[in-house]
């Protein structure tokens, strides 16, 4: 596994239409380039060329087995961007709700507000 | 309850505004004691870990958000000056995205009332940067590019 997955190169290879339709298709298994290609009105060539857009973001891999070319979805980078889905309104909306519920309950505790309550999460 | 008042600045910046029930010295532990940090920083999916938390000027910081399924967004940065309620300078930086800093900055005001508004600036290093951390959507329709990215998420985990 990548040490960092480049997330800029991930999600300007999600940007293409035709390349998460393929993405979304390898999820069912590998593919040739011929397979891939059959949903489409794009020709092999254009295919293999998103293929390499999108070997080059660390999304599929590529292998050979016998004759065939093989592709391979790999779902580490596509995990990590979504990790990335944490909206910056959401992230703070919900931290201010929590520190509401942390400061009423160390007022609560009194004016010496101590604060150490051994960690309680609930 | 409070609402939280978010706004882009300009190209390159975030504001926000919150007001909280409860004196400025008492928001300014919660933003400063890491026992208390833990507490309420981040989505209530995720726990908190705090590796290291170096609260004054030069002073450095380091995080992690855990998720049930185990993954881990690590977020760290250094502290600018000794951070006092008037203002909270640190760098922040997703290692996901190492490279992508921005410049944060939070002041405490007290309001009357035992009341206090917390207001923070974040100025990222391109518009770009800005714009995915406001929606998580680098731009140019990558809105859409997520929606696809989370119907994938399914079947990936059932591979």
């Amino acid at each position: 596994m990548p040490a960092v997955v480049e997330l800029d190169r991930v999600f300007g290879a999600l940007a293409d239409p035709t390349r998460r339709a393929i993405l979304t298709r390898l999820t069912q298994g590998e593919a040739t380039v011929t397979q891939l290609a059959a949903p489409f009105t794009v020709s092999q060539p254009a295919i293999s060329r998103h293929l390499k857009v999108l070997e080059g973001a660390g999304l599929i891999s590529r292998h050979r087995r016998a004759t065939a070319r093989l592709s391979r979805l790999e779902p580490e980078p596509l995990r990590q961007a979504a990790a990335w889905l944490i909206d910056y309104r959401e992230y703070w909306e919900e931290s201010f709700e929590r520190l509401d519920e942390l400061l009423a309950r160390l007022q609560d505790e009194g004016p010496a507000g101590s604060g150490h309550e051994g960690g309680s999460t609930s | 309850m409070s609402e939280l008042k978010v706004e882009k600045d300009g190209t390159h910046a975030i504001r926000t505004e919150r007001e909280l029930n409860a004196p400025r010295d008492l928001v300014f532990r919660a933003y400063t004691e890491p026992d208390l940090l833990t507490r309420w920083l981040g989505p209530r999916r995720y726990t908190m870990e705090i590796d290291r938390y170096e609260v004054g000027d030069g002073g450095r910081y380091r995080y992690v958000h855990r998720d049930e399924q185990g993954n881990e967004h690590a977020f760290r940065g250094v502290f600018h000056g000794d951070p006092t309620p008037d203002a909270m300078v640190q760098t922040f930086e997703w290692e996901g995205l190492p490279g992508h800093v921005s410049l944060d900055r939070a002041v405490l005001e007290e309001i009357g009332g035992g009341r206090t508004v917390v207001r923070t600036t974040s100025v990222f290093q391109s518009e770009a940067d800005r714009d995915g951390m406001w929606d998580s959507g680098m731009a140019d329709g990558m809105g859409e590019a997520y929606d696809r990215l989370e119907e994938l998420l399914p079947a990936l985990r059932e591979g």
